[in-house]
């Protein structure tokens, strides 16, 4: 994706300000359904106490008008209510907010999920016959035919033909992608659009089913489970909040008791109780809980990744090894050519003339690599050459050599092996020196070409894998998460030894097939290492499947987007870093804020026990350390203060803790500091200055 | 679940035979054999007859005596078959009012003595058995008894030295005075 | 504080800290799953008593059996306390000629010492036959002990275990404790108190004509012994003189060895440790001291043996000692501050070379104020119960730290094995939040802490915090509850909450004041003892067998440490707060209400 595009999706998402929040607005208060609200403990609590704290305000409010008196002023449970309704209000608003981004874009991928009528064919032959069939009621093996200009009717696999498609609808990227039969470029997705020429494809998922319909779920969060991680800490919290329900509920008779004994005072009032569990369950997190996963699942589809549950995303944060491809990851998907290195006896020129001339027609960025090589050593032009009197020699599997024959000449270039076979086919031998030069080059961890003219070897070419920028840096993080970085290559070990250790990769996989890629894959997991890897042909899909975060490359082929629990629409095999580091964040934000909430509670303990029971104790005034004013707005400063946090967290909670690539001490004690600290002292602040407000309006 | 109870029935059989004789015979056996006046407890004879034991306080009220802890066992004080303190709460007022009266009942032996009394003096020990007072309630006490039996302060006070035992180990406990070994070597003076 | 208070808290810590590697060691060995020289000594008893028990050692039971095996086993042991109590008249060795004991206080009784807790609603020395105190009460607290060992162990191969189904047999477990550990360290134990004075026969009560004879108030009883009382309501008494004095006899000395070791805590006697003839000098009051920390604190440094990183163990046992010591010197403190309510009157309550000042009330004089604090902490901190000055009589601050300790989960050494199986659990709480702050799904010691965990370890930190509060609740709301209170106002309230956090986290020590030993309270502190111990057994034994079929996954810089300082504050401020936050608002009620008023 170009920068402008993403810079465009992203204000398409980021312009949510006004209509995003009042949607979200109103949808804070359709959350309040007690079937939804039961799914979280700890906020059905705070429905439950709100309702509560409404009736007891109207049983105060009739007592009150007829003279009588409920068990607190009518006009306090009102405040306390109203801050309750509030509490869950702004729970509800957060997840609202934060379900809301992915809506956005959902509605925008709706759209182009349109049912369009697709040329159904009978078989696999754009001879066939055509039918048209709403593309709703194509199932899996149906055969279509899409032309130009038609858009194509779901996901499947192209088996005749090659095309032009735009795929702007699903990845926001402009510039068309070629799709042809065979191969790793023959998947298509639904909903996009061919521009030119034609295909025949075969339909792999049955309505509902699509990569669309589930992009579409995934981002609505209408798939959302609730993550392993999400489950543990709700069990928690769940805990939490039965425990204080107890201590508040026993206080009661507690408090009754303690009249008596003391002889003096009231009983705690239900609505002060009430205020003082609502204020000690963990509502922060409580509130932010589904906000965060969401936002996180949200953060990756900004990144322009689909995962397919929420489990995968968590996964990633757990990552041990990244696995990652050589070629396009750690290095620029290309070799070049850095030097010519002449056989004895032979000019350097010479050498970078033929072998210039054996690249002429080589269009592959090796080849045109070389082609530049030796225009900027030896200010060699590109000439060019008539068809007629040269002949090119393009490269094949059985010779594994390309090159060209004109006038009488007969250059080629090759790997070491296959020119050493050419060369003795050809009665002569590989000079010693050469194959010396060869092998000091494939040490250095570049590629020998071999240049021959006739039975003469003429020389070495140094192709050199260049490795990418700025990704030792990115390594080096890695290994300061804990997190170990492998580089799969088809490359011999020494050629790949040589680039592990200019790439900073730990540790390396060489001469890779499928085969030892899933035998590597399973061994790291049988030592309870998680795995994550990025792939995109056919023959990753084994592999993919087995490891525990797979991304797949959109460009890649159907089978390998099925088996793998991620597809990045951008197919940058980079990505994966950043999964990694969206996975954590999650986790990381979930952690902390559970911290900064159970952190909470000390100050508001100073600020309610001494108001509930000072009436019985007065001594325990002792402990308003924050000189509250009164004991009603000691309780409702606290109560407004559990309540205005949560608004304030929201922003943390959709952006995410900042992650910083650290040890896990160095992390815990920065986090512990902030959120543990951070939420001792904080509410000391916050309920003080609350307290203050208060006074100042005249409602203490 | 049946072989399991049969491990269980025979299990606990075995080891309460262990525990339960094996053990505390040994222990007996071997306590018997090496430290018998200790097993036995550690009773003081006076003309060949038990009259008490280092380890046990008795009941001292009359003014030649050196008085011990204010014992809280029931109905008397230094019951040993009900040891126990008094478990009054800091804050009882029944527990103000028991120091008021032991101070008083103090100053009342002792009418010349103006000195604060010391506080082990005017508290009921843990057991109620409390064999033993501070350095400075026997202090405290001397002039009184000296008085009492018309000895000189300083024979008195060579007695309580006598009586003494400082922390064990120079390190653990707290420096004390044997009550009923001390009245006894009064006695027998 | 003075001098000598820290240099006792000192000299404490020091010999402390140098027996957890020789013994934490030993116990390795005892159940390294490996032949060694420690089993091979006694392996011919053991297994003589596979044989005839039934016992198949090498069978490797899943957590269930496991379980199954524990909770039988101790079943079948509360049922002969329970019989023994009912039927001692008539059954030999009761020279005293004790009746039956009630069913509630019987009933009690025997789960009191199953469950390790050794509450005593009764009065050891006029109460149970020497029958009953040996073969009921002192097996209880071998084999109570024996099985919280036994749990740890198993939780303990829960971690250490990779794969696998099982954790180990109970009854092998149950069998080494006894025999290699618990048995022979008794033995020595014994024999150190009984050269200190500790009584050890099995001689009738000895009479004794006393120095002085005094007069004293006899109560007046009917015919069927009960207390007769006058209109007024108060017991009518007749002077009586007072010519000799009963000393009380018996084979203590080998009980009170494995009271203290086993972190029992029941008392042969009823003043307990605070008794002469149980705890007669300042260093049998040090060994008995010792012996409560010995086995829990060595325990420390097994579970990291057996899990492979011994820094573990002592993370954990710093841990522990980062809580202990701080409110330790805070109990020292306040007692040693003496008592606000007695200011004023003419006494001398300075700490000096001639006396150990400070509140002395409940206090004997050879333990003043440090041996006493110091024990007061200890047996709270470890669910050990045993006292060695009265409880009740703390000072406000100084009563709310033991309080507090048994409250905190009896985790602070807590019991012998439970203490740290306890501690456990809420490591893999600390654990988990932690986990999340670094951003990876937490793992202790290589296993991965999910939510099955999550649900046992957050089920096992809260199920006593659930039993205290409302067992409190349903004490201070019963007429019946209520009537056991002896002190008046806000001190009755702590001695409320004081006996049910004391039978909730299975401690066994009072606020002695409150008269327990009626149905309601047996009762309600039955249950809570029986619910404290076996279900929170069961949870972590759950635990284990989830966590010993778990992989292990291999540590790397992004594995959260668990052995560094930042850890040890993070697992004690887990600790804390859930104890604070808990049980907060209950102590200002009580003690710190207390406290408050009384400073003034």
């Amino acid at each position: 994706m170009t920068s402008q595009t993403q810079a465009a999706r992203a204000g398409a998402v980021g312009n949510f300000d006004r209509a995003l929040l009042l949607n979200a607005f109103a949808d804070a208060f359709r959350k309040l359904s007690p079937r939804l609200q039961f799914r979280n403990p700890v906020m059905f609590v705070v429905l439950v106490c709100s309702i509560l704290t409404t009736l007891l305000w109207g049983q105060a409010w009739w007592a009150q008008a007829h003279g009588g008196h409920g068990e607190a002023p009518a006009g306090f449970i009102f405040w306390v209510s109203l801050w309750l309704w509030f509490t869950l209000l702004f729970a509800n608003f957060a997840e609202a907010l934060a379900e809301g981004r992915g809506k956005a874009q959902a509605a925008s991928l709706r759209s182009s999920r349109k049912d369009v009528v697709a040329k159904k064919l009978a078989a696999a032959d754009r001879q066939a016959a055509v039918t048209f069939t709403p593309s709703n009621e194509l199932r899996h093996g149906h055969f279509v035919l899409v032309e130009a200009g038609d858009p194509i009717p779901g996901d499947g696999e192209v088996v005749v033909g090659a095309a032009s498609v735009d795929e702007s609808a699903i990845t926001g990227e402009s510039a068309p992608v070629i799709r042809e039969s065979g191969g790793d470029r023959s998947a298509v997705t639904g909903g996009t659009r061919v521009l030119s020429d034609w295909l025949v494809v075969r339909i792999t998922s049955n309505p509902g089913e699509s990569f669309l319909d589930r992009m579409i779920a995934m981002v609505e969060g209408a798939a959302r489970r609730k993550t392993p991680n999400e489950i543990a800490l709700t069990i928690l919290l769940a805990k939490f909040t039965l425990i204080f329900l107890l201590a508040c509920a026993t206080l009661l008779p507690y408090s009754i008791y303690s009249v008596q004994a003391a002889g003096k005072g009231e009983p705690i009032s239900l609505t002060v109780l009430v205020a003082l569990l609502v204020c000690l369950i963990p509502t922060t997190i409580g509130a932010l809980l589904s906000a965060i996963g969401i936002a996180g699942m949200d953060r990756m589809i900004r990144a322009n990744v689909i995962a397919t549950s929420g489990r995968a995303v968590e996964a990633a944060g757990d990552v041990d090894v990244l696995l990652l491809d050589k070629t396009g990851t750690i290095t620029l998907g290309n070799r070049q050519a850095v030097a010519f290195l002449p056989a004895p006896g032979i000019e350097e020129s010479i050498l970078a003339d033929a072998a210039q001339l054996a690249s002429l027609a080589d269009e592959t960025p090796e080849g045109r690599s070389i082609v530049v090589l030796a225009k900027e050593k030896f200010g060699l032009r590109e000439r060019q050459l008539e068809a007629s009197e040269a002949q090119f020699v393009p490269f094949t599997a059985q010779t594994r050599m390309s090159g060209v024959d004109l006038a009488g000449r007969s250059i080629r270039k090759g790997a070491l092996d296959a020119v050493e076979k050419y060369l003795d086919a050809a009665g002569s031998h590989m000079p010693p020196l050469v194959r010396r030069m060869a092998e000091e080059v494939a040490r250095r961890g570049a590629t020998p070409l071999i240049v021959t003219e006739g039975s003469t070897a003429l020389g070495v070419i140094e192709l050199k894998d260049i490795v990418k920028g700025g990704i030792r840096e990115r390594f080096a993080e890695m290994r300061r998460m804990g997190i170990k970085t492998m580089m799969i290559t088809g490359d011999n070990p020494l050629t790949a030894a040589a680039i592990a250790a200019e790439a900073g990769v730990d540790d390396f996989l060489a001469e890779a097939t499928p085969e030892a890629k899933l035998k590597l894959i399973r061994d790291i997991q049988a030592e309870g290492r998680l795995v994550a890897m990025c792939g995109d042909g056919t023959n990753d899909a084994p592999a993919l499947a087995q490891a525990d975060v797979a991304v797949a490359m959109n460009t890649g082929t159907q089978a390998a987007k099925e088996a793998g629990n991620m597809v990045d629409l951008d197919s940058n095999p980079t990505k994966l870093i950043e999964v990694v580091e969206i996975g954590k964040q999650m986790l990381i934000t979930r952690g902390s804020l559970t911290t900064f909430s159970i952190a909470n509670d000390i100050a508001k303990y100073f600020a309610i026990i001494p108001a509930a029971f000072a009436t019985t104790y007065p001594a325990l005034n002792t402990l308003n350390v924050m000189h509250l004013a009164t004991s009603r707005s000691a309780i409702l400063s606290a109560v407004i203060f559990n309540a205005l946090i949560i608004i304030f967290l929201i922003p943390l909670a959709l952006k995410g803790v900042k992650y910083r690539a650290l040890g896990a001490g160095a992390l815990l004690r920065r986090n512990l500091l902030v959120y543990g600290l951070g939420g001792v002292i904080v509410p000391f602040l916050g309920i003080k200055l609350i307290d203050m407000l208060l006074v100042l309006c005249g409602l203490a | 679940m049946g072989r399991l109870f049969r491990n269980a029935l025979v299990m606990l059989v075995l080891l309460s035979a262990v525990t339960g004789v094996l053990y505390p015979l040994a222990v007996t056996g071997a306590a018997q054999l090496l430290f018998p006046h200790q097993a036995n407890g550690s009773l003081v004879e006076r003309g060949g007859k038990p009259i008490g034991s280092e380890l046990i306080g008795q009941v001292f009220s009359d003014p030649k005596y050196f008085w011990g802890r204010p014992s809280a066992t029931s109905p008397q004080g230094y019951n040993g078959q009900s040891s126990g303190g008094s478990n009054l709460g800091p804050s009882n007022p029944a527990l103000t009012d028991a120091v008021k009266q032991r101070i008083a009942a103090l100053q009342a032996a002792d009418p010349a003595n103006h000195a604060p009394v010391p506080v082990d003096l005017v508290t009921a020990s843990g057991s109620g058995l409390d064999p033993e007072i501070s350095p400075a309630a026997a202090q405290y006490q001397l002039a009184r008894v000296a008085r009492a039996r018309g000895l000189n302060p300083t024979q008195v006070q060579a007695l309580v030295d006598r009586y003494t035992s400082g922390r064990q180990l120079g390190v653990l406990g707290e420096p004390r005075v044997n009550v009923l070994g001390l009245n006894l070597a009064l006695d027998a003076h | 504080m003075t001098g000598n208070d820290f240099l006792q808290l000192g000299v404490y810590l020091a010999v402390l800290l140098l027996l957890i590697k020789p013994v934490g060691a030993y116990m390795a060995a005892v159940f390294a799953e490996t032949p060694n020289r420690v089993t091979r000594f006694g392996a011919g008893v053991e297994r003589l008593l596979y044989r005839l028990s039934g016992v198949r050692a090498d069978e490797e039971m899943g957590w269930k059996r496991y379980a199954l095996a524990m909770l039988l086993f101790n079943v079948l042991g509360l049922l002969v306390v329970y019989a023994l109590q009912r039927l001692q008249q008539w059954l030999p060795l009761n020279p005293q000629h004790f009746p039956a004991v009630s069913p509630d206080s019987a009933m009690n009784t025997a789960i009191s010492f199953a469950t390790n807790t050794n509450w005593q609603g009764y009065s050891g020395e006029s109460t149970m036959s020497y029958l009953t105190q040996m073969l009921g009460l002192a097996v209880q607290n071998f084999l109570s002990a024996a099985t919280g060992i036994a749990v740890l162990v198993a939780v303990a191969r829960g971690f250490s275990r990779r794969s696998m189904a099982s954790i180990g047999n109970f009854w092998v477990d149950l069998t080494r404790s006894t025999l290699y550990l618990l048995v022979p360290f008794s033995f020595v134990l014994a024999l150190l108190l009984a050269s200190q004075g500790v009584v050890q026969n099995f001689k009738a009560y000895v009479d004794v004509p006393v120095v002085q004879v005094s007069s004293y108030d006899q109560p007046v009883t009917d015919a069927a012994g009960n207390p007769l009382k006058d209109a007024a309501g108060n017991p009518q008494t007749k002077p009586a003189q007072l010519t000799t004095q009963t000393l009380p006899m018996g084979p203590a000395a080998s009980q009170i060895a494995i009271k203290m070791l086993g972190t029992n805590g029941g008392g042969f006697f009823n003043a307990n440790s605070a008794h002469p003839y149980e705890n007669p000098t300042p260093l049998a009051n040090f060994l008995e001291m010792l012996a409560i920390f010995l086995i829990p604190g060595g325990l420390c440094y097994t579970f990291g043996k057996m899990v492979g990183d011994k820094r573990q163990g002592w993370a954990l046992l710093a841990t522990m000692l980062v809580i202990f010591v701080p409110l330790t010197i805070g109990v020292i403190a306040a007692e040693q501050a003496g008592n606000p309510a007695l200011h004023g009157l003419a006494i001398d309550a300075q700490a000096s070379a001639m006396q150990a000042g400070g509140n002395m009330e409940g206090k004997e004089t050879r333990f003043g104020i440090a041996s006493s604090g110091l024990f007061a902490a200890i047996t709270t901190a470890a669910s050990c119960g045993a006292v060695n000055a009265m409880h009740d009589s703390l000072t406000p601050l100084g009563g709310l730290v033991p309080m507090w300790l048994m409250q905190l989960g009896e985790v602070i050494f807590g019991g012998v094995g439970s203490g740290l199986y306890g501690m456990l659990a809420f490591a893999v709480v600390a654990v988990f939040i932690a986990g999340l702050m670094v951003g990876r799904t937490p793992e202790y010691l290589g296993k991965k802490v999910e939510a099955y965990e999550m649900k046992m370890a957050s089920l096992a930190v809260l199920l006593p915090c659930a039993l205290v509060v409302i067992c409190t609740a349903v004490a201070v709301l019963a007429p019946a509850g209520v009537a056991g209170i002896a002190n008046p106002g806000v001190h009755g309230f702590s001695e409320i909450l004081y006996a049910v956090s004391s039978a909730s986290n299975n401690n066994g020590s009072a606020f002695g004041g409150l008269s327990a030993n009626t149905p309601f309270w047996n009762v309600l502190l039955g249950i809570c003892m029986f619910l404290a111990r076996f279900p929170l057994a069961i949870a972590m034994l759950a635990l284990a067998g989830s966590l010993a079929s778990k992989k292990q996954v291999p540590v790397s810089a992004g594995t959260l440490p668990t052995h560094t300082p930042l850890f040890v504050v993070l697992l004690a401020c887990v600790v804390i707060v859930v104890g604070a936050l808990t049980f907060l608002p209950a102590l200002a009620l009580g003690p710190i209400a207390e406290y408050l008023m009384s400073s003034h």
